[in-house]
């Protein structure tokens, strides 16, 4: 073969055309992750104006209309925008190097499930800039504030999370063809490592909800535009109902943005304790255990709209149980990390600040579930501390820590360890002086989603202000590591982490345009 | 030396800066014990819960702090190879199992008692609308006058706006409170007229959605007098921060006299949509109600904010036919923010409001509306 034939099957293609034509799994992998990112400086822009209009009693810098949109606006872009397509980039690049493929299952499918992204955020994101403004009711959009009440820009909404969704359902379906079907030989399901597990989970998880949304926010089109009154109560509607639908939707979703994480944590502590992970099994039982009750325990989100005795007991049972999981999974790390030895790396030190800081957010989780102390959380900022914790230094701690981890394998340099200590430990403080004090707001009765508040409110809220600009600002050090180690630096070797095992550090750094053409020896493929 | 000296002289500063913002504002760390044996009962749930979960905390960062102080590799640490054991996972699944069970049954007592609302004394009306309550007080006949009236917050716009200092009891103050009498049963029964808002008092652990479609009930029993403040908890759109709820309790006299006092000033107003109004009455009590009522949507001076919340000022309705100006007020303009203000503002506050809004902001229709004839519109649209 001639070199110039070489280049043409098996380089990438030059210039822009790569990346609008690539069907390979770590081209597309990148683009979700650069996106997300993209997404994640966005929805954190909005924090900003957040924070910076709480900073102080009164109003200040925005009228509350444009506050709301803010809130909202916030809510969409981190969930669907930043933390969705961040675990789907982290899975495009690594579970067919994980389990020895030579791509995804289904390349076409996988080009335009990221395509139809940036048209989907474009188009929720120009709602900003026209006359009725953007969505302003809410990342949880409840009926008939988004119905009937709703500025006319709902219908762009509407649209997005449709184009969202058809992202979110066709990525699943690649990655579970992937995982069911282009396991190397020897790769049995039970030796696979827990993030491919975790994913596999987690997109069955999207699967089955993905549609639910889409099917709530068909209701709404039809209620605003064709006369429907599902969620009207003139009409003979109900909107309980609403938020019925979008809990069934949304619980699953909590931990659809979880699990990917837990399988990072699971990766990461094991290789930098230099010891195997502890009970694999029960962490693969305990991931199905979680996905399954996330079925069960939907309107826990909904304990004061009035539901019958019955409906609250069995609503406050069933969550509370998530806990018994969740703890096996935390035991389990702490387990790994007892009696190793162990080394402080960034991507380390993320992975312990998630399980520190995570488990935090599964404490108040498991007082929120009190029914009836949750009449009093419910609703305040103590809710707003509580799926922060889960979601900052959790899901988004776990991106952080997956990208150092796997870094230089992506780039074959290794980043600068300086520069990513500093983004650690900016982080870690920035993010709790953020969101520590919000459940002391909480519980003194500050109630979420206003853009003024009483003056005894005042001395945390600057504090948290303070702690959300140091934790803004400090991501943009991520983004100097990241393109610095893009373009130079010490050469990382194939196995990068002393401790890392697996298939993926099998390969040579970085990991070549296409791997596994051939499947890998079955004696390189170990029980985790 | 010098640096140290300046480390104290920060730590000093910071110190007292702290000591001195404490002496002005609440540093309120917990949830409030509250006023009723619910909120009482609540409190103690979540601080038993709380007290779990530290200790269960404390024993699981103990042994992870404990292994990243002495497993580390620095000191020579050798990893073991142990990797499962089916006999500390059974452990710990049973163990929380034992200690969430040993939760849910306080939970499961204060949780029925709470929903228990059977043999109230006085059943109260809860509406919510943008951006108000209504309280209504059920009559026990149909021929006592009925107690309803609207509670809106009273914290001038120029507080909210910073043009003036601000109260002690900034964005938590209303026009007309809740009354309510001490150590009796107190029944809410909780609806919304549009958008889903959530009646909230902290003090008596009281926190319910307010469904429009829907009525829902809790209660209280509140044991000592004094003023009780929440906020809506339930986002319901712009103004949803500035919808307080204010409830007073007093002793059981001076509610009935409060009661019997607001049914004589029902009955007067009732009386009063016969009355002939003249300009300047009007002019200035629907100016009052335009404050309340209109101004966060139409702003101060009839501008709007164009296209959701139309201008006043030299607007084809209020300066075109009157009596579609009216009925615009009574019905609303479905589909849109503008409510039907029919059922909120007496006809005595309507015809003012109308006559207010065609005479400022450089509108000169010159008309004065009487109570009279809003009321006959109000028949008629029903």
């Amino acid at each position: 073969m001639s070199a110039s034939h070489d280049d043409h099957h098996h380089g990438p293609a030059k210039g822009l055309s790569r990346w609008l034509y690539t069907t390979n799994h770590k081209d597309i992998g990148t683009l979700y992750l650069w996106f997300s990112f993209a997404m994640f400086l966005l929805g954190g822009t909005f924090a900003m104006v957040i924070r910076a209009e709480l900073f102080q009693p009164g109003l200040q810098l925005v009228e509350p209309n444009f506050f709301n949109q803010m809130t909202t606006m916030h809510g969409l872009i981190m969930v669907f925008g930043a933390v969705m397509p961040a675990f789907v980039g982290l899975a495009n690049w690594l579970v067919p190097m994980m389990i020895g493929a030579p791509d995804m299952a289904l390349p076409r499918m996988n080009n335009w499930s990221f395509w139809i992204l940036p048209f989907a955020f474009a188009m929720l994101t120009a709602t900003l800039f026209m006359d009725a403004g953007a969505p302003n009711f809410g990342w949880t959009f409840y009926a008939p504030l988004s119905t009937t009440y709703a500025p006319s820009t709902v219908t762009f909404f509407i649209f997005a999370v449709h184009i969202m969704g058809a992202s979110s359902i066709m990525g699943s379906i690649n990655i579970i063809a992937t995982i069911l079907n282009m396991r190397a030989p020897g790769m049995t399901l039970m030796k696979m490592p827990l993030f491919v597990w975790t994913w596999l989970i987690t997109a069955y998880l999207l699967i089955a909800v993905m549609p639910v949304l889409a099917g709530v926010v068909t209701m709404m089109l039809f209620d605003i535009h064709f006369g429907t009154s599902f969620f009207n109560a003139a009409g003979g509607g109900d909107p309980v109902l609403f938020q019925h639908v979008f809990w069934f939707f949304g619980h699953p979703e909590v931990y659809i943005m979880i699990l990917p994480a837990f399988g990072v944590v699971s990766a990461i502590i094991p290789t930098f304790a230099r010891k195997r992970l502890f009970g694999y099994d029960s962490m693969v039982y305990a991931t199905a255990s979680i996905a399954f009750l996330s079925f069960i325990v939907w309107a826990h989100h909904m304990f004061t709209v009035g539901m019958p005795l019955a409906g609250e007991l069995f609503f406050m049972y069933a969550t509370m149980l998530i806990a018994v999981p969740t703890g096996v999974k935390v035991f389990n790390w702490v387990a790994t990390m007892f009696r190793g030895s162990m080394t402080f790396e960034t991507p380390m030190l993320f992975a312990i600040a998630f399980v520190v800081l995570f488990t935090m957010g599964g404490f108040t989780g498991l007082m929120l579930a009190i029914t009836p102390a949750d009449f009093q959380y419910h609703d305040t900022y103590f809710v707003v501390a509580h799926f922060h914790y889960v979601l900052v230094p959790g899901s988004i701690f776990s991106i952080m820590a997956a990208t150092y981890y796997w870094l230089p394998k992506w780039t074959g340099h290794m980043y600068d360890e300086r520069l990513g200590k500093l983004h650690f430990w900016l982080s870690f403080i920035g993010v709790n002086v953020l969101f520590f004090p919000q459940h002391f707001l909480g519980l003194a009765g500050m109630p979420r989603r206003i853009p003024d508040y009483a003056l005894q409110f005042a001395d945390f809220n600057w504090i948290s202000s303070i702690g959300g600009f140091l934790f803004g600002a400090s991501q943009l050090i991520l983004l100097v590591v990241v393109i610095k180690c893009i373009n130079g630096g010490k050469k990382a070797t194939a196995q990068v982490w002393e401790g890392a095992q697996g298939l993926e550090w099998t390969l040579d750094s970085p990991a070549p345009y296409h791997t596994f053409t051939t499947p890998p020896d079955p004696k390189l493929i170990h029980a985790q | 030396m010098l640096p140290k000296a300046k480390l104290w002289l920060v730590l000093t500063g910071i110190a007292t800066s702290l000591l001195s913002a404490n002496l002005q504002a609440a540093w309120d760390l917990n949830m409030t014990q509250g006023v009723t044996q619910i909120s009482r009962d609540t409190y103690d749930l979540h601080m038993q819960i709380l007290w779990w979960c530290v200790a269960i905390g404390v024993v699981v960062f103990g042994v992870m702090l404990w292994s990243i102080i002495n497993h580390r590799k620095s000191k020579g640490a050798v990893a073991a190879t142990f990797h499962e054991s089916t006999k500390v996972e059974i452990a710990w699944t049973i163990i929380p199992f034992v200690i969430l069970i040993l939760m849910a049954v306080p939970a499961t007592r204060v949780l029925t008692e709470a929903y228990d609302a059977t043999e109230s004394e006085i059943d109260i009306q809860v509406t919510g609308y943008q951006w108000r309550w209504e309280y209504t007080y059920i009559r026990e006949n149909t021929d006592e006058e009925e107690v309803s009236f609207y509670s809106i917050l009273s914290t001038p716009r120029e507080q909210i706006n910073n043009q003036m200092e601000k109260d002690e009891t900034y964005l938590l103050d209303v026009d007309n409170p809740m009354v309510i009498p001490i150590n009796t049963k107190v029944r809410f029964l909780l609806t919304s007229n549009d958008v889903i808002h959530a009646w909230w008092v902290p003090d008596f652990a009281v926190k319910r959605d307010a469904v429009p479609g829907f009525i829902n009930e809790t209660w209280a029993i509140v044991e000592e007098p004094g003023i009780y403040r929440g906020q809506c908890a339930e986002l319901c759109g712009i103004e949803h921060g500035f919808m307080p709820v204010v409830v007073h309790a007093v002793e059981r006299e001076e509610y009935d006299a409060w009661y019997a006092a607001k049914q004589d000033e029902a009955r007067v107003a009732r009386e009063m949509a016969n009355n002939v109004v003249t300009l300047s009455e009007s002019l200035e009590a629907g100016e009052q109600i335009y404050t309340t009522t209109c101004i966060a949507c139409h702003q101060p001076n009839g501008t709007g904010l164009p296209p959701a919340f139309p201008a006043l000022a030299g607007s084809s309705v209020v300066t075109g036919d009157l009596e579609a100006n009216i009925n615009l007020l009574i019905n609303g303009v479905p589909g849109t923010a503008m409510a039907a203000y029919g059922r909120q503002l007496s006809p005595v506050q309507l015809a003012a409001v109308v006559t207010y809004i065609r005479n400022s902001f450089g509108n000169t229709t010159g008309d004065l509306v009487q109570p009279a004839a809003v009321n006959t519109l109000i028949q008629a649209a029903q």
